[in-house]
Parts: structure tokens; C-alpha cells; sequence
């Protein structure tokens, strides 16, 4: 839907509801670098938006190299969105490599853009083309924009006398100014941060700025686009909003939960992609009195935090799923001595190294059932960026009152994409009390609270209160070692219960559309976005079809198996091999349709929309 | 400790629970030196916390009435570690064995080491593995006959003293289980030492590898096969204190009777601060060359990890101020939507 409004003679001015843009380069292009600064200054333009950026586990693949693409994709519009967008609109492409490997993806007719200063013999040698796209016709379909950007930020810095070689790294910065024009965006928010970022380095400040103008300038002078677009801003819920990937979101959660709970907060952690954002984020709030500890390795971290949560903090540890499985035995200890510890896996593609840096959601079933005999955890999976830090928060109010551990789901996709929140009032945040037992007088290590069965919490320091626990049996109150058979089967059953009852401390399940009939998806996790959007084209399409997004997976919400009844047909997308419809066939012997993608690449709402479609009839 | 505090006595660290220990186990004298020195540190009972990993020794926490955490195998330095940070005002003690903590813990033994936590760690070292029945352990002779070696071990064993040393350990020192005054004097400066403290412990074990130890253990013989190490003094040894160790050239230390034209005065002199090439050499000598050195090899001063947290921490707050939860959460880039 656009509004062409005539500006001038020769270039007119649309407006349009949502675009979606993709940065492409070589690793060492700043293509990161160049979307982030897109996003940063589109978020405070006021557009809704989704970011997603995919790029490759190398550091520095061999220069202009299939391998050596990075990508940032961007979804902005006037509209609320969910999804970082299926197909770009517009694509930058630095160089052959990253033309070749994005151009598929592409709309028919769609804006590209590309460095033709990098289209030599040798660049198109090493990204394997055999003739020149730029001149074989394979772009016809295309609006091809050929703009000579490392000339062109030559020019633009030859009074700077910055080497030639700095002088091209700027030149992403010329892209930048060029998107900033085409679609109206201030460069206001990108002149202030490169200020910022290169204060101790002047020349790099003025390259950097002169690049960015000279971009923005190039495209007023040439009036190389006969169109420009405007998007307006969104009709967001009225509130203060800032733009949050979804590790950042998590390390606000745990600082609030550590806040509200006056627990101090304690991380143990070991570099692994994609969490290791988590542990950078984390270590610079020290000012909230958070303890960082990179342990030697997985299992160190997450002892640590179990040490530290028996020591009365809040222990927490961040992994991705190779790290799961090495802290799966501590994991075990932490259900056995009912400590609370919340555990967090960013997933990504695997089994073992897997795709480290793409995205995937097939830890479910292990984080359910990974660990060696009866040890449930309380599960829960953030389903967008923003949501992570509610989910963050949630872990650990469940691991403080119910005290058992928590597992927190999160992955690639959401953990490095970007989305405006809604930024919560602190007054706002449901309490965590902590009640540490103080009194001697009848104390148990294992004596239960009748509501949650939870343990009492008696830290050491606590006179009166010296006590032993470990990985042995216990029996039941007393917490001795015991090797007595229907204990044991005792305390396996309390130790389900416990997670069980957790059901009736979280939300019953509730359904977006309708609350019966027709299909209903089901989905948890980095989905939603991708779900939500093509439930809502369907419907809008009139198709009997509702959607429900689970954040508890274990325990699951209480009236889960009658509100699935409710529904003619279940349709669970997930980016694994069908882990949730396992379970909830498993569980509720109902059948479910599976619908499943495992190529480290999120959902895109046409992929889920096609199989609504597929499902259902226009009623 | 305030002077008002009730004297505790060694019954109050007895804890309620049956010791289930092999009668003859070495772990006993260890049990029973540990609850008669912890009354006299001058540290409250409830400050106390003992961790363990898997195995015989590891049992250790069920029988001492103080906090107690039995982890899993290998891995209490980890646990111990988040309780320290977590608490710096905890007395924490590890309670190990020789394969908890120099095989499968190995990782964490020499990380604890080298961030020099104030913590103990008492590795009772018994050369087997006992708990799963009698396999060669990281510190069994190369070709000792197991069960799980039938034909002899080829593997080289660890020198537990020297593997501290060379993680960086500010505090390394050796005892033996039934040398009670010896093992109850060096776990005392164990408890002084502001860092991580090891010490191996010759722990017999009668049902998997008896008489391991028996050279030292017997009174009989002991004198003539251990050498006392205290600081400032000359290193000599024997039933009638005649013999000594010299250094017979660079790095090379040799046994010498005392007399006949050789004095004390020949002799080295032990120095816990001395440079580490000592300390190795000190952990190197072995019988039958050698009597074998207890008491403390090497006793220095650096910063303790939790202590360097905490500076951390203040430091960071004192220049930012006390974190602003609100503050944090609407940084960076906000924008209002009305």
C-alpha cells in the first residue's frame, strides 16, 4: 500500500506501512555495525520493528568469500509487526559473495544495491561467479542501483589523509547515509554515536561523519532514486519504549529479579555462542553488586552458581546447548538438594558444534528429560526479545518460591534480534520475597511448605540451622542419608509434585482468536513472531484459525489438555524435529499436525501461513 | 570471635550421624584431628562449611555437625568457590580424594589453585580408588596391580604437592593421617593462611592398599623416614636428628650424616617463601632416596579472588554510585510513545 506524494520534479516521495532492508557484506564489512545503526535510529524515528542479524561462526572467513557473508535484516513499519520480515524489499550487497548468497531472497522488482567498485575479476573469482551479475542480465528483475561506493568515500575523505585502507572501511557508513536518505531517516542518532564510539580517535570521528553526510548527500545531488519512501510512525501502546535484543532483556530481568528479591546475583558462566553477550552485558553492573565468575569451564559455572544459591544469592548460569549437556549432572544436584538456580540455554544449531551462530529450538526435550533418572526442572522459553526479560524475571521468582531449578529456553534468533519494549515500571514487578529460615526451634532441611512443598532455605552463617546436604538420598524431613526403598519413592514423587504444582502459580492457557473451534497453533519459544503474523493474515483471510503461544513447558498450564480439546485440529511449528508435538501427544494423547524447520533460519510467516492455508477452508 | 562466646568443644562438631567408614580407615583420624582443631579456631560453628565431591573421603561432611554440602565427583572446588564468593565470611573447607581431585576434578583443583580462593582443601590421598572398589588412582605407582590393572599400571602417577605448586598454590603442605599432633599443627595454619591452603594427607587405606604408607606411619620408623619442614630451620631429620639434606650442587640435594666434618650449618635451611624451584625440589624428594618432607613446603601471601570481587565491586559502586534499577532499565536510547 503506498500514497505517491509528488515532491518535486524529478523525485517523489511514498509512504508505506513496512519495509524490510538487508545489509549484506563480508564479515569485515561492519555490516553488524551499519543494521544496528539502522535499527538505533529507526526505533527512535518511532517505527515498530524486528531485527535479524545471521551472521557466520568465522571471526574473518577469507575475504569476499560465500562463507565470509554477514547479514542484518530489518523489518520497520507503521504498523505493529512480528517478524523480522520473510523476503527483503531492499538489499545492500558490499560485494559478489554477499549478492550471490542473498539475492534468492529477494522481492521481484526489489531495491538492490550494490558496491560496483567490488565486481572486479578477482572479487568475482572468489565468490565463484563465472560472469559479472552486473552485466549478464541476471539482475533484470531487479531495481539495480550500481554505485561506486569505495571511489565515492574516497572522494568524500581524501582532505581527512587517513590511509586509503581506513578510508574503505568507512564506506559502509556511506551505505548507511544513503539508506538514511531513502527512507528519510534523521542522521542525527548516527553522527552522536560515532562521536561517541571513536572520541579518543578525531580523524576517525570526521571520516566516519563525512562518510555517513557524504551518502546522504550523493543520493540528494545525483537524485539517484526517483522514489523515496516515508514510514510513518507506529501506533505503538502508549508508553516509554526502548530497543532490546533479547540477551540484553535477559541481564535486565536477572538485575530486577535480584533488585526485587534483595538477593545478590550471582553468574557463573563459560564463553559459548550465543550466550556469551550475557556474561559481557552482565559484568558491567557491578554497581548492582552482581558477581560475574567465568569459570574454567560449563560444569564450574553452573556448581558455582549452586554454591552461590546455597550460600543464599541467586545463582544463575547461561550456556547454548553443548553447555547443557555438560552441567546436565549439576543440574541433577540442584533438583536432588532443592536449591534454586535458574539455567539458561540460548539455543542453536547442533547436535554437537553444530551451526553456532544460527538459530535452532531443539533443546526442548533436553532441557524436559537431559538428565540421568527423575530430575524434572521447571521450563520456561522466551518467545520474542522483549519478552526475554519477563521470562528472566519469572525463572527466578518459580526457582525462589518454589526452590527448584529453572530452566529458561531462549535462542540465536532472539537472543541477537531486536525489537522496541515497553519498558516496565519497576513498582510494577510482582514481588519475589525470599524468606531464609532463621529459627532453630523445629527446623528440618527437608521439612516441606504445605502449598509449593518447597524446602526451607537455610544458608550457612544461620546459628542453630548446621545441616548437610548433597547428591545422596535424603529422607524425607529429617534430610539424613537414606537408602530405605519406599523413601526413595517417596521422594521421587515430591520432587515431581513439587514441579507439578508450580501449574497452579502460573497463568492457565489461553488461545488469541478464538477460544474454540477450528485449528489452533501452538507454539513456544522464538516462533510467535512468525505465528502470530500468519495467524493474523489467515483470519484476516477468513479462516477459522487461533494461535496459542505456551512460556510454561514445564509444568504446563493446567487446563492445557481442555482447552486443546477445544479445537478441531492442532498445528505445532517448531524449528526441530517436532519436540512440543512429541510431548503433547505424549501427554494428551491428541494429534497434532507437525509442522517443522531445521535449517538454523527462523520461521517466516509465509512458511507457517501456507500450511494454515493448506489446513483450513474460507468459512 | 567475640569474648562472650560459649568455648566450643570437639563434641560440637560430632555430627548425629553414623560414621560408615571401614573399621581401620585412615578417614577416622583425619574425622577425629579436624573436630579437635576446628573448636580452637576461633571461628564460629555456624560459620563453618565443609564440601565434598564423590568418593570415601568425600563422605566427610555427613559426620562434621557444620554446614555441609556432599556435590558430585570432582566438582567441589566449583560448589565451594560460589559459596565463598557468595559468602566471604564462611570458613570453607574441602574434604577430597586423590581421584575426585586430581582425575575427574582435576580442571577445578588447579583453578581454585591459581585464583587463590581462602579456602582448604584436604586431599586425603590414599593412592586407590576406594569407594568403587579398588581401581588404580592418579596417584598410584606406575605398575601397581589393581583391579582394574591386573598386569600393573602404566600409568605415571601425579605428585599432588608438586601439581599445587606449579597451579599457582600460595599455601602447599603434606600430613599424615594417624600423625595426629603433626596433621592437627598444619591444618591450624591451613585455617591462618588467607588463601587456598592444600594439603595432602597419607591416608591408609587397610581394605584397597594397605600399608601404603606404613614407612611413615609407624611410629617405630617414622622419624627415620620423614622430614619435618619448619621455617627457618635446618633441614634435618632421623630418629637421633643426625642426618640432614645438603645441596650437593645446582638443584640437587643430598643426604648427609651429621658429623665427620659435616655441620648444621651445611645444611639447607627451610624457607616457605623461597623461590618455587625449591618448593619443587622439596616435593620431589621421595623414598627410598630421600625421607619424605611434611609440614608446610611453601607458604606465600597473594590477593584471594573473593577479596578482589568485593574491592571490585566497591570500587565500581563508590565511582558510579549504588545501581539505579529504574535508571537501568530506561538508559540508552528511549523514546515515548503518547
Amino acid at each position: 500500500m503506498s500514497t505517491p506524494t509528488l515532491s518535486n520534479a524529478t523525485t517523489r516521495v511514498e509512504t508505506l506501512d513496512r519495509v524490510v532492508i538487508r545489509f549484506a557484506g563480508d564479515s569485515g564489512d561492519g555490516m553488524q555495525l551499519t543494521g544496528t545503526q539502522f535499527t538505533a535510529t529507526t526505533a527512535a524515528v518511532g517505527n515498530d520493528l524486528a531485527t535479524f542479524p545471521d551472521y557466520p561462526a568465522e571471526i574473518r572467513a577469507p575475504a569476499g568469500t560465500l562463507p565470509g557473508v554477514s547479514g542484518f535484516q530489518i523489518n520497520f513499519s507503521s504498523e505493529e509487526i512480528y517478524t523480522p520480515g520473510d523476503a527483503p524489499d531492499v538489499l545492500v550487497a558490499m560485494n559478489p559473495a554477499a549478492l550471490k548468497v542473498n539475492l534468492a531472497d529477494l522481492h521481484k522488482n526489489g531495491i538492490l544495491i550494490v558496491n560496483s567498485d567490488s565486481f572486479r575479476e578477482v572479487d568475482l573469482k572468489k565468490a565463484g561467479c563465472t560472469s559479472n551479475p552486473l552485466e549478464d542480465g541476471s539482475l533484470d528483475g531487479y531495481r539495480l542501483f550500481k554505485v561506486e561506493l569505495t571511489r565515492l568515500t574516497r572522494a568524500a575523505l581524501k582532505e581527512t589523509g587517513i590511509p586509503t585502507k581506513d578510508q574503505d572501511r568507512c564506506k559502509n557508513f556511506f551505505a548507511l547515509g544513503m539508506m538514511y536518505y531513502l527512507y528519510h531517516r534523521p542522521l542525527d542518532y548516527s553522527l552522536a554515536w560515532i562521536e561517541q564510539k571513536f572520541s579518543s580517535k578525531r580523524e576517525l570521528v570526521q571520516a566516519n561523519q563525512l562518510a555517513l553526510k557524504a551518502g546522504y548527500a550523493y543520493c540528494e545531488a545525483t537524485e539517484i532514486f526517483q522514489v523515496t519512501y516515508e514510514v510513518p510512525q507506529a501506533r505503538l501502546a502508549p508508553g516509554i519504549y526502548r530497543n532490546i535484543s533479547g540477551n540484553q532483556a535477559l541481564v535486565l530481568g536477572f538485575v530486577a529479579a535480584s533488585r526485587k528479591s534483595g538477593l545478590k546475583l550471582f553468574q557463573g558462566s563459560y564463553p559459548i555462542t550465543p550466550a556469551s553477550d550475557i556474561l559481557h552485558e552482565l559484568s558491567m553492573y557491578k554497581s548492582f553488586g552482581v558477581v560475574t565468575f567465568q569459570a574454567e569451564d560449563e560444569i564450574a559455572a553452573v556448581g558455582a552458581a549452586i554454591g552461590a544459591s546455597f550460600a543464599g544469592a541467586l545463582g544463575i548460569t547461561t550456556t547454548s546447548g553443548p553447555g547443557m549437556a555438560l552441567k546436565s549432572e549439576f543440574v541433577g544436584l540442584a533438583v536432588m538438594v532443592e536449591l534454586p538456580l535458574v539455567v539458561v540455554d540460548i539455543q542453536r544449531g547442533g547436535p554437537s558444534t553444530g551451526l553456532p551462530t544460527k538459530t535452532e529450538q531443539a533443546d526442548l526435550l533436553q532441557a524436559m528429560f537431559g538428565r540421568h533418572s527423575e530430575s524434572p526442572c521447571i521450563v520456561l522459553a522466551a518467545r520474542s526479545p522483549a519478552d526475554c526479560f519477563e521470562c528472566a524475571y519469572e525463572a527466578c521468582r518459580l526457582t525462589i518460591r518454589h526452590m527448584t531449578p529453572v530452566i529458561l529456553l531462549s535462542d540465536g534468533f532472539i537472543a541477537n534480534g531486536a525489537e522496541p519494549w515497553k519498558l516496565p515500571r519497576t513498582a510494577d514487578l510482582p514481588e519475589i520475597p525470599v524468606r531464609f529460615r532463621t529459627d532453630p526451634e523445629g527446623f528440618l532441611p527437608y521439612l516441606r511448605d504445605p502449598d509449593t512443598l518447597a524446602r526451607p532455605w537455610a544458608i550457612p552463617g544461620t546459628a542453630g540451622l548446621e545441616h548437610r546436604i548433597g547428591g545422596l538420598e535424603k529422607s524425607d524431613g529429617a534430610g539424613n542419608v537414606s537408602y530405605d526403598p519406599l523413601n526413595h519413592e517417596r521422594m521421587v514423587r515430591l520432587r515431581a509434585e513439587k514441579v507439578e504444582r508450580v501449574a497452579w502459580d502460573i497463568p492457565p492457557a489461553e488461545p488469541e482468536g478464538d477460544s474454540v473451534g477450528g485449528l489452533l497453533v501452538v507454539g513456544w519459544g522464538s516462533t510467535y513472531g512468525a505465528i502470530t503474523g500468519a495467524v493474523r493474515r489467515a483470519r484476516a483471510d477468513g479462516r477459522r484459525v487461533s494461535q496459542l503461544h505456551l512460556r510454561h513447558l514445564n509444568p504446563m498450564p493446567r487446563n492445557l489438555a481442555e482447552v486443546l480439546s477445544r479445537f478441531e485440529r492442532i498445528l505445532v511449528p517448531e524449528m526441530n524435529m517436532g519436540q512440543l508435538a512429541f510431548v503433547l501427544q505424549g501427554r494428551y494423547l491428541k494429534e497434532v499436525e507437525r509442522l517443522d524447520k531445521i535449517q538454523g533460519q527462523p520461521f517466516k510467516e509465509s512458511e507457517i501461513l501456507e500450511r494454515i492455508l493448506d489446513l483450513t477452508e474460507v468459512s | 570471635m567475640s569474648s562472650e562466646q560459649v568455648a566450643l568443644t570437639k563434641k560440637d562438631f560430632v555430627s548425629d550421624q553414623e560414621v560408615r567408614w571401614c573399621p581401620g580407615c585412615g578417614d577416622y583420624a583425619i574425622l577425629s584431628s579436624v573436630q579437635q582443631v576446628f573448636p580452637d579456631l576461633g571461628i564460629p560453628k555456624e560459620k563453618f562449611v565443609i564440601v565434598s565431591g564423590i568418593g570415601c573421603s568425600s563422605r566427610f561432611p555427613y559426620y562434621v555437625n557444620t554446614f555441609g554440602f556432599h556435590a558430585i565427583h570432582g566438582r567441589a572446588p566449583a560448589v565451594a568457590t560460589g559459596i565463598k564468593v557468595a559468602n566471604p565470611d564462611l570458613s570453607v573447607w574441602i574434604a577430597t580424594g586423590d581421584g575426585d581431585s586430581l582425575s575427574i576434578g582435576g580442571n577445578h583443583l588447579i583453578h581454585c589453585l591459581r585464583r587463590n580462593l581462602d579456602i582448604k582443601i584436604l586431599l586425603f590421598d590414599n593412592r586407590i580408588y576406594g569407594l568403587t572398589k579398588g581401581q588404580t588412582s592418579p596417584t598410584s605407582e606406575f605398575g601397581k596391580k589393581t583391579k582394574s590393572t591386573p598386569f600393573g599400571s602404566v600409568d605415571h602417577p601425579f605428585n599432588p604437592c608438586a601439581l599445587a605448586l606449579g597451579a599457582g598454590g600460595t599455601f602447599v603442605a603434606r600430613s599424615i593421617d594417624t600423625y595426629a599432633p603433626h596433621l592437627k599443627e598444619v591444618l591450624r595454619q591451613a585455617a591462618a593462611h588467607k588463601g587456598t591452603a592444600f594439603l595432602q594427607i597419607y591416608q591408609n587405606c587397610n581394605i584397597f592398599n594397605d600399608n601404603a604408607f606404613a614407612e611413615f606411619r609407624e611410629k617405630e620408623v617414622r622419624d627415620d623416614n620423614v622430614l619435618h619442614l619448619r621455617h627457618g630451620e635446618p633441614l634435618v631429620f632421623g630418629k637421633n636428628k643426625d642426618r640432614g639434606i645438603r645441596m650437593s650442587g645446582p638443584y640437587r640435594p643430598e643426604v648427609v650424616t651429621l658429623g665427620n666434618g659435616v655441620s648444621e650449618a651445611d645444611l639447607l635451611v627451610h624457607d616457605e617463601k623461597a623461590p618455587l624451584g625449591y618448593a619443587f625440589m622439596l616435593a620431589h624428594m621421595e623414598p627410598p632416596e630421600f625421607p619424605m618432607p611434611i609440614g608446610v613446603l611453601r607458604r606465600v601471601e597473594s590477593e584471594c579472588f573473593e577479596t578482589a570481587i568485593r574491592e571490585q565491586i566497591q570500587a565500581v559502586t563508590a565511582k558510579k554510585g549504588p545501581g539505579d534499577l529504574d535508571k537501568l532499565l530506561y538508559s540508552g536510547d528511549v523514546w515515548e510513545v503518547r
